[in-house]
């Protein structure tokens, strides 16, 4: 049988899969947590405590700020000291709530045993309402809100449920490692999101260099008896875990031009996702853990560790916590080497989505100066999208928006294949970043152009 | 914790870059060539190898001083790509050719062809090609006087015409192809182990597909280039063998013989002057396959390959107008 993978471009760097084999740990608390607003994509939720407040762990101290947003709840128990902006990792600033923690007492109402609630509620209002409520969010990267991805637009009918464990980026070992501890948690966070679909069928991705954990994933299908989630080995390639990616090699369909998986039937969930989606309407627990891997090339393997972490914890207390900054490294990464921030400010808090801090040497991260390009096309062949970066970074370059836009470089999902490839070290992605940037701005001034002339005219109409 | 903060790098990603860089592809395409320049050595004595050194010498060289001196900039040797013309061109050449007009012959590879445009990737015509027709039509007595002196180890030296050579000649003089390959006693294993004359490089069609499948192996080039010109060159061969076996040659005949393992296998594969997509490459292939045969069957040269490919050279930017990659989720 050939192997299940995207059908266009994609690499292969080393998988660098140093952290698999250390379970997870659980972190103490530090004396304060920062809780960032912007835990999620869309607008930043708003506090709703204020500055002297006793909350409890797992209390909601902020309320969506909008339609796309979500809840954001304590991670410890203690004050709150203040609500104020604050740097994230990339330095920009953010409103946080400062917690002085005095302890770890749980809210009313949230089941903290470890026992396995397998009956799954019938009724889907109620299902998406603790999602909901519970602040869960896509863990996979984006952290789009997952209550709005679960309840598509009226008209359209999800067929097939993926649950993403690819878990592409090199260096990175979280997802393997709660598929392995947690794999009933995940099946039975994949069968409450099909009921809430409608009963599709769910397919679970698990790229191939992760045998252990497509075992105990079927195992854990097979023990619960849910005869329509299947789990599938994946050919490890790069970006196997893009959205787009992962729908082409599952389903063999290939979302349009702007387009959401929806459109094509599909909903892609990240198996930490699902694992917090467990969590959530099992057991009424909100989204204030997760996991992340400290791990890099600079770094001897058993100094790396897979935490659980709260959301709040600085990364300078967990850097500590794993012994300090290394020696010989040269850069930090939140996220994966390919499309992982750099991190500026290590006084950041985790957040929801936090999954590594990854540690990488100057030989590992060292961009050689830029030569000519000599028009190999091994950007074209690596491009997941079928972009051609060569030509975008050439139009780029020229400032010519519309040729840009003919040519799809709107499309780009910015996984960095092109630059990884590049043999003349172009600075492809960061040129073709900017000007995807620049044409998305267009096309998003035009279409509001567009609302105002229709409405103009609706109203001269009338 | 702050201070360490201030020493770390911060850029966007990706944070990583594959081993592959433009120096390590042009190893890999000078490794590629090493079996062909080695069989031209043992066939044509330590001439050969005084050819091929004057060429990679005086392309390095030249690329040294003119990015030194006349742009001013930082020079570009260490990428290899110069050596790469070197070697291309001194296999490009007939054993026999003086020193002297192997240095033309890299003054126009390197100067003209490559810097003059901009150096490396900005060239839209073959260096090492442009030089060999450039040779070939200023200096047609030493490009075509294939007396070779004696081979390494006792290795009989190759003498008289190219096969192509005698069949234009014999054409000429009113003689059938069968005829003509029987009175000069031509074959194919002849013509795939060695022992054929030609340019240096042409004289071990094996060693030559040896460098073209590590090329493959080592993912350097894709095979499409190659492929469409082989199957255009026999298609049309066969079609025209089989309308007049006396007058048209046969097909493996044409694969075999000229420049054609050479052409199709390493210049016309060339990055910077072939078409970036594979639809654009076939027609390139295409392209080159047919024009070679018209020159073949029907042009006052013997062989057509370095015409072909120089010609198609010039339609890669409208071939890459005109042919894209299929994008993600569009049509």
């Amino acid at each position: 049988m050939a192997k299940i993978t995207f059908s266009l471009g994609g690499v292969h760097p080393d998988d660098a899969k140093l952290a698999k084999d250390r379970p997870i740990e659980v972190l103490p608390l530090p004396q304060t947590v920062y809780v960032s607003m912007a835990q999620h994509l869309g607008a930043p939720a708003k506090p709703v405590v204020a500055v002297g407040d006793v909350v409890k762990t797992g209390q909601v101290i902020a309320e969506p700020g909008g339609f796309i947003s979500a809840f954001v709840h304590a991670p410890a128990s203690g004050t709150v000291k203040s609500i104020a902006p604050r740097k994230d990792l990339a330095g920009n600033w953010m409103t946080h709530i400062e917690i002085a923690v005095e302890g770890d007492e749980w809210a009313e109402g949230i089941d903290l045993s470890d026992t396995l609630v397998t009956e799954i509620p019938e009724d889907r209002a109620f299902i998406l309402d603790r999602i909901k409520a519970n602040g869960v969010v896509g863990l996979g990267g984006a952290t789009f809100p997952t209550h709005v991805k679960l309840n598509p637009a009226p008209g359209s009918v999800a067929e097939c449920l993926i649950i993403n464990g690819a878990e592409c980026e090199p260096y990175l070992t979280s997802d393997y490692r709660i598929m392995l501890e947690h794999p009933k948690e995940i099946v039975l966070g994949a069968a409450i999101m099909q009921k809430v679909l409608g009963g599709c069928k769910c397919v679970i991705g698990i790229e191939e260099n992760k045998p252990a954990a497509i075992e105990k994933m079927r195992a854990a299908v097979g023990e619960l008896h849910l005869g329509n989630i299947e789990v599938v080995s994946l050919k490890k390639k790069y970006p196997q875990g893009g959205e787009k990616q992962l729908i082409d090699a599952v389903m063999h369909r290939q979302v349009g031009s702007g387009g959401l998986p929806i459109s094509v039937g599909a909903v892609v969930q990240n198996v930490a996702t699902s694992l917090a989606v467990y969590e959530a309407v099992q057991k009424n627990k909100p989204l204030i853990t997760n996991t992340l891997t400290i791990t890099g090339d600079c770094l001897p393997v058993e100094k790396m560790h897979n935490y659980l972490f709260r959301i709040g914890m600085p990364l300078s207390y967990i850097a500590e916590q794993a012994g300090g900054v290394p020696e010989g490294a040269a850069k930090l990464i939140s996220g994966g080497p390919m499309m992982g921030k750099a991190i500026a400010n290590l006084d950041a808090c985790t957040v929801k989505g936090s999954s590594s801090i990854l540690y990488l040497s100057e030989a590992a991260t060292r961009r050689e100066p830029e030569t000519n390009c000599i028009r190999c096309g091994k950007c074209a062949e690596a491009c997941p999208m079928g972009l051609e970066p060569f030509l975008l970074n050439k139009l780029a370059r020229a400032g010519k928006t519309d040729e840009l836009e003919a040519n799809a470089v709107q499309d780009c999902i910015e996984c960095g294949c092109c630059l990884y490839t590049c043999p003349a070290h172009l600075p492809l992605l960061d040129i073709i970043r900017q000007a995807k940037g620049q044409v998305m701005g267009i096309i998003r001034a035009r279409a509001a152009a567009a609302k105002a002339a229709a409405e103009a005219a609706k109203a001269a109409k009338n | 914790m702050q201070s360490t903060m201030n020493k770390m790098l911060v850029s966007p990603s990706p944070h990583i870059h594959s081993a592959v860089s433009t120096t390590s592809l042009m190893r890999d395409v000078v490794i590629a060539l090493l079996p062909a320049a080695i069989c031209s050595v043992v066939f044509y004595g330590w001439m050969e190898l005084l050819i091929l050194a004057v060429s990679v010498a005086s392309c390095v060289l030249l690329e040294y001083v003119i990015t030194r001196y006349l742009m001013k900039a930082p020079s570009t040797i260490c990428d290899l790509s110069a050596v790469v013309t070197g070697l291309l061109l001194g296999l490009n050449l007939p054993a026999t050719t003086p020193w002297w007009v192997v240095l033309i012959g890299a003054v126009v590879a390197i100067g003209v062809a490559k810097m003059s445009f901009g150096g490396l990737g900005q060239n839209p015509f073959n260096p090492a090609l442009t030089a060999r027709v450039f040779l070939l039509v200023s200096y047609p007595t030493y490009m075509t006087h294939w007396e070779a002196p004696q081979g390494l180890f006792g290795v009989d030296a190759v003498t008289g015409p190219t096969p192509l050579g005698m069949v234009k000649e014999g054409l000429l003089q009113g003689q059938t192809v069968p005829q003509i390959m029987s009175d000069n006693g031509l074959s194919y294993s002849q013509m795939l182990f060695a022992n054929i004359g030609g340019t240096a490089g042409e004289v071990c069609a094996l060693a030559l597909l040896a460098g073209f499948v590590y090329l493959l192996v080592r993912r350097v080039i894709r095979p499409h280039i190659t492929l469409s010109i082989w199957a255009t060159v026999a298609l049309v061969s066969l079609i025209f063998w089989l309308a007049s076996p006396d007058r048209f040659t046969d097909p493996l005949f044409n694969l075999l013989t000229g420049g054609m393992i050479l052409g199709s296998c390493f210049m016309a594969t060339d990055y910077v002057t072939s078409p970036m997509s594979v639809k654009g490459g076939i027609i390139f292939g295409i392209g080159i396959g047919f024009i070679t045969m018209m020159i073949r069957y029907f042009g006052s040269y013997p062989e057509g390959m370095s015409f072909a490919i120089l010609i198609m050279n010039a339609f890669v930017p409208l071939l890459n107008m005109w042919f894209h990659q299929k994008k993600y989720g569009r049509k």
